[in-house]
């Protein structure tokens, strides 16, 4: 039997079981996909000290330390639901039935798609979509494409797919609607996106980052803002302008795009069309949590944490007896906090397994999250800070409530 | 037309020594050994994968990742497997889905 079953072989996931594997635990790591590394796959910048964080490399490393130290691997495997049998947890993969004292979930996050009238075209796909087949399956999804939606991550990838070689035209916003409101506000994409200028490649950068770093320029961007757009890596951004319909026969050929006041609301008649061959759908991401909602977690949304959020501590419990969670799970942050989130999760695995002496060690990687929280290099959302405080509250009120309760009852 | 990625700046070359051949409905490829299945149909310019189950309307990959299922295939008689999650064998046999013969129809008043 294991000792402890991961779901995700993402950053979080494999940090998780390396952590288990080197405190004596027997760890088997289960993923729907086919390669380990999760999302950490495509991941491609230079850091500021001028070096590539290369998330392939990243990925193979952490995996390979994983199988030498033991731990089992069950990838291409889907989980299709998780149940509490007595003190263990049953995790049904469409291949067997596996059984745990503890369960880590390390799902990671998934894309909030914008429908956009013909996105359901072929050609059409999320901007993860698109990462994942440049920088990992080396296909280009393309010639020249567009991106709709402006944030931190298409940004991100639109200079992956420029480093592959594949035109990007623009990065456009979505048509305003109550459900795109915020990611469609020029002023609000202006602010969200100076967490991503200065990640710009050295080679590439020129014009945009330092454009987009002056205050003062940022405002006289939001009102003056060019039609014609602004430069970034060679690509052009328009915040004065959505896309309001993707057009193919049985492909994508090109999107309509149309200019769009401070507002964002669409100007009549300033419409023109942009040929594309491929168009990326960038909505952001939400941690992707079903499997704790089956279990039975508590859940909060929490928007500085990019959506649905399940409770837990900074141990990485969650309120549920041997349920464990780590990495985009627990909000939406950079491939390195979850990282440094996998190792405390796998720590508290394992002195909940009945390995003495790890308090120290235990402290003191809650306290490497937040350094690398400080430190993180791409942000997704700049309140995270406020967010994990809410959840804190939460986590503590939660405890209240369970010594007022009758005894045992949510907690057992 | 895609194409595959041959020289990356920063990844470097593509290994592309372990070539399978597969049919999509009938046709043959060729791809890479334990690529993607999207990824080698994307490779040789395939992008739809299926035909909407109701309305015929075309359809290829959209998250890559699993979650949103819209490449479902049949590879070998097995329907709805998720293109971008298996991994490319020799001899596969893949066929692409299409309308079916009874509309799904909600048939209550005002909903036709």
């Amino acid at each position: 039997m294991n000792n402890v079953i991961i779901i995700g072989a993402g950053p979080a996931g494999l940090t998780a079981a390396v952590t288990c594997a080197e405190k004596g635990l027997e760890a088997v790591v289960i993923d729907e996909y086919m390669i380990a590394g999760g999302r950490l796959l495509g991941q491609l910048y230079e850091q500021p000290d001028g070096t590539w964080w290369n998330g392939i490399k990243e990925s193979s490393k952490l995996y390979n330390l994983a199988v030498e130290l033991g731990v089992k691997f069950h990838l291409n495997t889907s989980v299709n639901n998780i149940e509490k049998e007595g003190d263990s947890w049953l995790v049904y993969t469409e291949k067997k039935t596996l059984r745990a004292a503890k369960l880590l979930l390390a799902t990671g996050a998934a894309e909030s798609p914008v429908p956009v009238p013909g996105w359901t075209l072929p050609g059409v796909m999320s901007v993860g979509a698109a990462q994942v087949m440049t920088n990992v399956h080396r296909v280009k999804p393309g010639d020249h494409g567009v991106i709709i939606g402006v944030n931190v991550l298409s940004a991100a990838i639109a200079m992956e797919l420029k480093l592959a070689g594949v035109d990007v035209a623009a990065l456009t916003l979505p048509r305003t609607s109550k459900v795109t409101e915020e990611s469609a506000h020029p002023k609000k994409v202006m602010d969200s996106l100076l967490h991503v200028s200065h990640m710009a490649p050295s080679k590439l950068v020129k014009l945009g980052s330092k454009f987009m770093k002056i205050d003062f320029m940022k405002k006289l961007g939001v009102t003056f803002y060019p039609k014609s757009g602004v430069k970034m890596w060679d690509i052009s951004f328009q915040l004065r302008k959505a896309v309001i319909e993707i057009y193919g026969d049985t492909e994508v050929e090109g999107v309509t795009i149309a200019t769009i006041d401070t507002k964002g609301e669409a100007v009549p008649g300033t419409e023109e069309n942009i040929d594309a061959d491929f168009v990326c759908i960038a909505g952001g991401l939400y941690p992707l949590a079903e499997l704790a909602a089956v279990a039975g977690c508590p859940f909060y949304l929490i928007e500085e944490l990019g959506g649905y959020v399940p409770l837990h501590n900074e141990r990485m419990e969650t309120s549920l007896k041997g349920l464990y969670v780590a990495g985009n799970i627990t909000g939406i942050e950079g491939a390195k906090v979850a990282i440094a989130q996998g190792h405390t999760a796998g720590l508290t695995i394992a002195g909940n397994s009945g390995i003495p002496g790890l308090e120290s060690e235990i402290q003191e990687s809650i306290q490497s999250i937040e350094e690398t929280r400080d430190h993180a290099y791409i942000q997704f959302h700049s309140e995270v800070k406020k967010g994990k405080e809410v959840l804190r509250r939460k986590w503590e009120a939660s405890l209240k409530e369970q010594t007022c309760k009758p005894k045992g009852r949510r907690f057992s | 037309m895609t194409e595959r990625i041959l020289n990356h700046q920063i990844l470097g070359k593509l290994d592309e020594s372990n070539h399978v051949t597969f049919t999509f409905n009938g046709e043959e490829y060729t791809g890479l050994a334990n690529e993607s299945l999207s990824a080698a149909l994307l490779a040789n310019g395939v992008r739809t994968l299926r035909h909407h189950e109701e309305s015929g309307a075309p359809r290829g990959i959209y998250c890559n990742i699993g979650h949103c299922y819209e490449c479902r295939v049949t590879i070998g008689g097995k329907q709805g497997e998720r293109a971008c999650l298996t991994p490319l064998k020799d001899g596969m046999n893949v066929e692409s889905g299409g309308p079916l013969l009874t509309s799904v129809k909600d048939w209550r008043p005002g909903h036709e």
